[in-house]
Formats: structure tokens, C-alpha cells, sequence
């Protein structure tokens, strides 16, 4: 797969990456911004989100309305995110569009007005998101699973929390955006069709008088109690699971993503078949592999009928175990053809390229080429990925439960 | 880009959207069936046959239908509405022979006792989860209050009692009835050979027999009616209103889609500006939604409880305010700027063509270009925005909330 990837580092240490696609009409960015919920302080639940509302509130030449308005104008499918480490500002337009659009958000990241007068308006939003998290309980409990799953501040919901959004002033906003919305540690990533020596300049020019500022990482805290349950009025229970895996810098990545590959990607897959389609316990039921920095985790979920919570917790538990035992032949065949396929795939979405992008540079300082995953992915083996698991067997859980009434957690499953 | 079309002697038709620029393709069986064609007897048969026709046929297993399409590294699912039942799978193109046999078999499916029995737990447990995450059902509800005697007031998935009495023989029949060939269409968007697909779904489907499947098509009676449902475990208070609208075959299908974008898109609307920004809910938006006969409008609501009785009347206020005033040229052009590029950054990839293609088969028997939509969209005048305002006003709605306040009223 021929591919085109550039990239550039402004001397404010802002970095762009850039792929470009020149088969597609459109152009898609994402701005990984070094503002995440893990510098919030510990009774600011949430300041990262509010500021980040904040922030569209208005930026350079345009008020809030026209700031919404020139954006929408321009056909900008816009998005915002708070993740552990960052705040994300992403997008897709028309390929015409795309560096008027960079423009607006240069105003966003150097000259957010943040209205005194918006304040309150910001804070119910982020307020009510809080309390929607309340209505969905399998959101609800793999918000929970992380939290205690990761050491506090890496576990941290971004919603916040309500004394934090609460007692969060414009002062502390406006403190939080100098000190975190810096060039340094930003990350650009821009997928689709361009001209690359135009988009390199253009940036430059947008953001070159952005200021760098010093930042510190935050100190981790103990680990609390790693089984609980959260009483809930339903139907339904819901069941979480983690437990700890390589990070997507380590060198074993690809043999702990195959190895959750097999157990929750496809129907074929081993989670799907046993929980579902043999024994019809649930609707949904599913393991990610979710990584930070420097350390990953392999979150499980499935949602059922409170009377066969247990059965299903149970027999989760044994295929977790099983997976230890390694993987067969056929099922990392299957596998491999279902990353072929999604590695070419990728290649038809700008969104897509353009967050895996700035993805990779964040957590290795280069961009892999789909060639050189593919590579990567060949050389796994049932050999490899079982060595990975006879030294990494999925163990030590973490398990949420919310519904009606408590499971049964094996003894020294935790 | 190229249309093509073929219908087999047993009338199953066969359209494709050949893209030799394209790195993947994308295909589909749209089986023209769904909540609309069935009865209360069989209530959610439909979306529980979506499941069992991936429970394998006389020549595969359940475990066979999933590894095949697993070893292709294909991208699969099906989805069950009111009036169409759709199988799909994304593959790259060298896996198009295996994926149109295997879609073609799965079509045919054996609907076993012991499989049957499983999955009725499956979807119990798929209705059960809707119950536990808003709107509760609540949607299902005001369709139902919405439609009246009309039958697209029949809910997809059904009830936890309906599916529980359904006897396998009574899917069996319905299959018979509905998955005649000349009810369904083949539709492919990508990268195609399409002399190779016609000869594969020739030999495939080419013995389904066929027969008649008729649908009844009526508009629906415009009325308005207002219900107010507790549900104490709930934190926030939605609310859900539907209005009838352009159907899938009227002209003024797109005015409907612009006044959507312009009183409730999620971003930059009405809606948006007047209740979303200034924090008085954590969402409020307006789509429009096309169906053979009728169409909907839908506006969802969700916020705190105590601001919700003033939300309606902020809503009823911007509605009442456009079928007085229309609309602005300014509102009208950022809509289309808006549309225009999302028509083109959702038809990228195969797969947001198939969705597209199909339909345009389905419910109009044509091929649109995105070309053909991008000009349609852009032809909308406010004349014909505020015509659609006149023949479906907003303000005629069925109206449903569901939260922990009880004691709602209608807004006035």
C-alpha cells in the first residue's frame, strides 16, 4: 500500500503529521491537545471538559455565534473529546475547506475569548452530561471499571464530577487553558487530499506564535478496592472486566492485541460464540485492548438479564482464563484477515487516518505505515502470541457489577 | 462510476454502483419487510428472523455462517426497520465470490427448533436492555400513539411477551410470505465485477421461488396527542415528538431535510442556539425520517427534569415561529453547505454508498448519483421550505415524555 506520510516539527514544538490521500474529496484533522483530565486537580472533576466547552465559546475575530456558525458553514463535521491525557478537537470538511478551518481553530487555541457571561450556560451542559451517564448504565459501569481499574489520575471519567464542575470558576478555566493548551506536546494530524508544502506553511503561519509553556506530570495515587458492585434499579446487569496488558509502545503489543483479538473480534470469536451464541446469554458482549502511555488493560463488558448475571460473569471469567491456555491456528488465521481487510478499509476514511495519525505519533514519536503493520501482523504466530500468554495469562480482574443485586466473585480472583 | 441493473427470471433484482477506484466492496440483501408487514400475533418477527438467518442453512452451521464470513475479514451485520430488513457485509474485492454465496445461503435460512430457542433469549435480553437506557421504550410508545391503526405504529423488536409466545412455525410462514425474490434486491457499491455477480446470484438464488408479497401503503392521519409516563429510576427527563412528514417518494423529501438541519441539527440550529447552548438541555434536535406512504419528523429532548416543561414550550415556540416566518436565505445556505458536505464525506467508502443505493432501489425504484442528491439538495428554495412548513406543520405532533417528574403538560 503506497502511502504518502509527512511531518514536521514547528520550532514552538507543536508537531504536524500528515497523510495525504488524494483519492478522496475531503480532508479530515484531529488536534491532540496536552489537556487532559489527568491534570485536572483532585477536586476539579471536569475543569478539562469546561474548558474545553469554553473554549468554542467564541475565539479571535468571532463570538460564540459566529465561531458555531463559520464552522458549520464551512461543513465542518466537528467533534470534542477529553481523554486521559488530552483534549481532542477533531473534524472532517470538504478538502477546499480545510485550511479555513484550521484558521478558526489557530483562533481557538491562541485566542479563546471564554466569556465570563457563558459560564453558567457551559457548566449546566457539562452538569447534564453527568447526569445522562446516570441513565446509561453500561456506560456507567465501564466508567467505573477503568477508574479502578488504572490508578487515579490515568482512570478518571472525563464527565467529571459535580463538586468539581461545580466549584470550578473562570479563573481556574482560564488558568487550566494557559498552562495545558500549550504547542508542546500538541499534535496535529491532518488525513485526505492537500498539498503538503502549502498545508506545512499554512500551520506555521497559524500557529507559530503559540507560546510553549512548562507542564508537569501528575503523581499516581494507590490503587483502592478492585471488586465492587453499584446498586441500580434494572432490568439488566452489567458486568465489566479487566484486566492488565501490554501498552502500544511495547515491543509485545501486537501478540496481546491478537490474543484479544481472539477472544471479541468477529462473530466467530471466542467471547460472542460462547456467551452468546451457544448459550444465548446476552445480547451484547465485548473485550477492547485500551492503552496509555505506558501501560495497557484489556476491558470486558456484557449486559444481561439479572437472573443470568452470574452465569454469564462466570463464564467470562473461564474464557479469560482459557485465552491463557493460547490461541489455535484457525482462529489467528481468521484474524489476520480481519486486520488485512481493516487496514485497506482504513485507507477510504480521512477521520479515520487522521486520529490513527496523530495516534501513533503520541505514543511511539513516528507514524507506522499500514505496509509496516502488515508486517507486523504477519509475523505473528500461534507461537508468538502464546509465549505472550504463558507470561501474561489473564489474571488479577478487576470487576464492576451494577444491577439489582451483587455476583458471586470467585475467591482470588482479584 | 457506473449503474448497472439485472433482474433474474424469478425476480429477484440485482443493481450495483461499480466504482473501479475503489479499494473494497460492499453488498446487501434489502429484503422489503419489516414491523409494517406484520401482526400482533407475530409481533417483532421480523428483527428475531434477522437473527436466525445468521443460525445457518441445510449445507452451514451457526459456527460455519460466523467463521466463513470471519475468514474473509469482512465487515458484517444486518439491521431490521419498520419496512426493510437488511444483510450486509464490506470485503475486500477478491472476497466477492465467496461473500455474495454465502450472504445468498444465509438468505435461505433452515430456522431450527434449538436454535430458535437460544436466540429468543437473545433478543428477550436485547429488548431488556432498550428497557433499562433511555428513552425506555419510550420511542416505541409515541410511535405507537403516533400511527394509531396505521400499521407503522408497530414496534421492530416487539415485546418481551410477544417474542416469548412466537412459535417457530409462525416465523417459518412469515419467511415464506416475505422473502419472495422479487421482494428482494441484491444491491453492491465498490469495486465490482458485475458479470461475475449476476452469474453467482444466478447460481445462488436463481431457484428461489417466487411469491406475492404485497405491502399496504396508506398515509398516516395527522393528529396531536400529548402523554406524560414516570419512570423514577430515570435522572433526566426526555421527551420525544413526532410529526408527520414527506415520505420517501414525495419531491419535498429534501426541504424536509434542510428545515431538519435548520430548526434541529445538533449543531448551529434553532434548536440548538435558542435551548442546547445556553444549557437548558443536554440535547434537543429535529430529524426527518422517510417511509413508503409517510414520512416523520422526530424531535428528541433530554434534560434536567425541572427544566423540561419549559423546554416543550421552547421548542413549540421555535416551530410555531417558523410556520409563521419561514426561514432565512442565510439559514437555507448554511444548511445546504452543511449537507452538502456530509453527502460527500459519508459516500467515501462503499459502504455509505450501499446504504444510499439501496434505498433509492427500494423505495423509488431509481438510481441517484451523489451528484443527483448534492444538485437536489441545492435546488431547495425557502418557497419550498415553507411549502412543506404548510402541508406538515411541526406544531401537530404526537408528544411523549418519560422521566422522574410525572405531572407534564402539554405546551400551549
Amino acid at each position: 500500500m503506497e502511502q504518502s506520510i509527512f511531518s514536521h516539527v514547528y520550532p514552538n514544538g507543536l508537531v504536524l503529521v500528515a497523510e495525504e490521500m488524494q483519492s478522496l474529496e475531503s480532508a479530515a484533522f484531529t488536534f491532540r491537545v496536552p489537556a487532559g483530565c489527568i491534570y485536572e486537580p483532585a477536586d476539579r472533576g471536569g475543569l478539562a471538559g469546561l474548558t474545553c466547552e469554553m473554549a468554542l465559546r467564541g475565539a479571535g475575530p468571532r463570538d460564540n455565534r459566529q465561531f458555531i456558525n463559520d464552522l458549520d458553514n464551512l461543513g465542518v463535521e466537528r467533534g470534542e473529546s477529553v481523554s486521559d491525557a488530552h483534549t481532542n478537537y477533531s473534524g472532517a470538511t470538504l478538502a477546499k475547506s480545510l485550511l479555513p478551518t484550521l484558521a478558526i481553530y489557530a483562533d481557538l487555541l491562541e485566542r479563546p475569548h471564554m466569556p465570563d457571561d457563558q459560564l453558567e450556560s457551559g457548566r449546566l451542559i457539562a452538569l447534564q452530561e453527568l447526569s445522562a451517564v446516570e441513565d446509561e448504565p453500561a456506560q456507567k459501569v465501564m466508567l467505573e471499571l477503568r477508574r479502578r481499574h488504572y490508578p487515579d489520575p490515568w482512570g478518571r471519567p472525563s464527565q467529571g464530577s459535580e463538586q468539581g464542575l461545580t466549584n470550578s470558576s473562570m479563573d481556574e478555566i482560564r488558568a487550566f487553558f494557559s498552562r495545558h493548551y500549550r504547542p508542546d506536546g500538541t499534535i496535529l494530524g491532518i488525513a485526505g487530499r492537500f498539498d503538503w508544502p502549502r498545508l506545512r506553511d499554512a500551520v506555521g503561519e497559524l500557529l507559530a506564535g503559540w507560546k510553549a509553556a512548562p507542564q508537569a506530570e501528575p503523581k499516581e495515587a494507590p490503587l483502592g478496592p478492585r471488586v465492587a458492585h453499584l446498586e441500580h434499579e434494572s432490568n439488566q446487569t452489567q458486568i465489566g472486566v479487566a484486566y492488565s496488558s501490554a501498552a502500544y509502545r511495547d515491543a509485545d503489543y501486537f501478540q496481546a492485541w491478537g490474543s484479544v483479538g481472539v477472544l471479541s473480534g468477529g462473530m466467530s470469536s471466542r467471547l460472542f460464540t460462547e456467551v452468546r451464541e451457544k448459550r444465548g446469554l446476552c445480547y451484547s458482549v465485548y473485550a477492547s485492548h485500551h492503552s496509555l502511555k505506558d501501560r495497557g488493560a484489556v476491558m470486558c463488558y456484557a449486559g444481561t438479564t439479572a437472573e443470568r448475571a452470574q452465569e454469564t460473569l462466570d463464564v467470562m471469567l473461564g474464557e479469560l482464563r482459557r485465552l491463557g491456555d493460547g490461541v489455535l491456528r484457525e482462529e489467528l488465521d481468521r484474524l489476520k484477515a480481519r486486520i488485512k481487510s481493516a487496514l485497506i478499509m482504513q485507507q477510504e476514511s480521512s477521520s479515520s487516518r487522521s486520529a490513527a495519525l496523530a495516534r501513533d505519533w503520541y505514543y511511539l514519536g513516528r507514524v507506522r505505515t499500514l505496509d509496516e503493520i502488515g508486517r507486523l501482523v504477519d509475523e505473528l504466530s500461534c507461537d508468538t502470541i502464546n509465549a505472550y500468554l504463558a507470561d501474561h495469562r489473564p489474571q488479577d480482574f478487576t470487576i464492576v457489577t451494577l444491577g439489582p443485586q451483587a455476583l458471586e466473585v470467585p475467591v482470588g480472583v482479584s | 462510476m457506473e449503474f448497472l441493473e439485472h433482474t433474474l427470471a424469478n425476480g429477484l433484482e440485482i443493481v450495483a454502483e461499480c466504482n473501479s477506484e475503489a479499494r473494497s466492496t460492499a453488498l446487501g440483501f434489502f429484503v422489503k419487510t419489516g414491523s409494517r408487514d406484520e401482526s400482533d400475533a407475530i409481533a417483532g418477527v421480523s428483527h428475531f428472523l434477522e437473527h436466525m438467518v445468521f443460525k445457518g442453512t441445510p449445507t452451514r452451521s451457526a459456527d460455519d455462517v460466523n467463521r466463513e464470513f470471519d475468514e474473509m475479514g469482512a465487515h458484517y451485520n444486518a439491521f431490521t426497520s419498520e419496512e426493510k430488513t437488511v444483510y450486509y457485509a464490506a470485503v475486500l474485492p477478491e472476497y466477492l465470490p465467496p461473500a455474495v454465496e454465502l450472504l445468498a445461503d444465509i438468505m435461505r435460512p433452515s430456522l431450527r427448533d434449538d436454535d430458535f430457542n437460544t436466540e429468543k433469549q437473545v433478543i428477550i435480553e436485547e429488548i431488556r436492555m432498550y428497557e433499562d437506557q433511555p428513552p425506555f421504550g419510550a420511542d416505541d410508545r409515541c410511535k405507537a400513539l403516533h400511527f394509531g391503526q396505521h400499521p407503522l405504529a408497530r414496534s421492530v423488536l416487539g415485546t418481551v411477551e410477544s417474542i416469548t409466545n412466537l412459535p417457530v412455525d409462525a416465523m417459518r410462514e412469515y419467511f415464506q410470505r416475505r422473502y419472495s425474490p422479487g421482494n428482494i434486491a441484491l444491491v453492491a457499491a465498490g469495486q465490482i465485477d458485475f458479470d461475475q455477480l449476476v452469474a453467482i446470484a444466478d447460481r445462488a438464488c436463481g431457484a428461489w421461488q417466487p411469491v406475492k408479497a404485497p405491502r399496504a401503503i396508506m398515509p398516516a392521519d395527522p393528529a396531536s396527542h400529548f402523554a406524560c409516563e414516570v419512570r423514577d429510576t430515570a435522572t433526566q427527563e426526555y421527551v420525544i415528538q413526532l410529526a408527520n412528514g414527506p415520505s420517501a417518494t414525495d419531491k419535498d423529501r429534501f426541504a424536509a431535510k434542510l428545515l431538519a438541519t435548520i430548526l434541529g441539527d445538533d449543531t448551529g440550529s434553532r434548536l440548538y442556539w435558542e435551548i442546547v447552548d445556553p444549557g437548558h438541555a443536554e440535547s434537543a434536535s429535529l430529524s426527518h425520517h422517510d417511509y413508503h406512504g409517510t414520512g416523520l419528523y422526530g424531535t428528541y429532548l433530554a434534560c434536567s427534569p425541572e427544566n423540561t416543561q419549559e423546554n416543550m414550550q421552547r421548542v413549540l415556540d421555535i416551530y410555531r415561529e417558523a410556520e409563521g416566518d419561514g426561514c432565512t436565505p442565510e439559514e437555507l445556505d448554511q444548511a445546504k453547505n452543511k449537507i452538502n458536505a456530509r453527502v460527500v464525506l459519508s459516500s467515501e467508502r462503499p459502504r455509505g454508498r450501499l446504504f444510499n443505493v439501496g434505498a433509492n432501489w427500494t423505495y423509488r425504484h431509481e438510481y441517484r448519483s451523489v451528484k443527483d442528491d448534492l444538485d437536489a439538495v441545492e435546488r431547495v428554495t425557502l418557497a419550498d421550505i415553507g411549502r412543506v412548513l404548510a402541508r406538515y406543520p411541526l406544531t401537530t405532533n404526537t408528544t411523549m415524555a418519560i422521566g422522574p417528574i410525572g405531572g407534564l403538560q402539554a405546551p400551549k
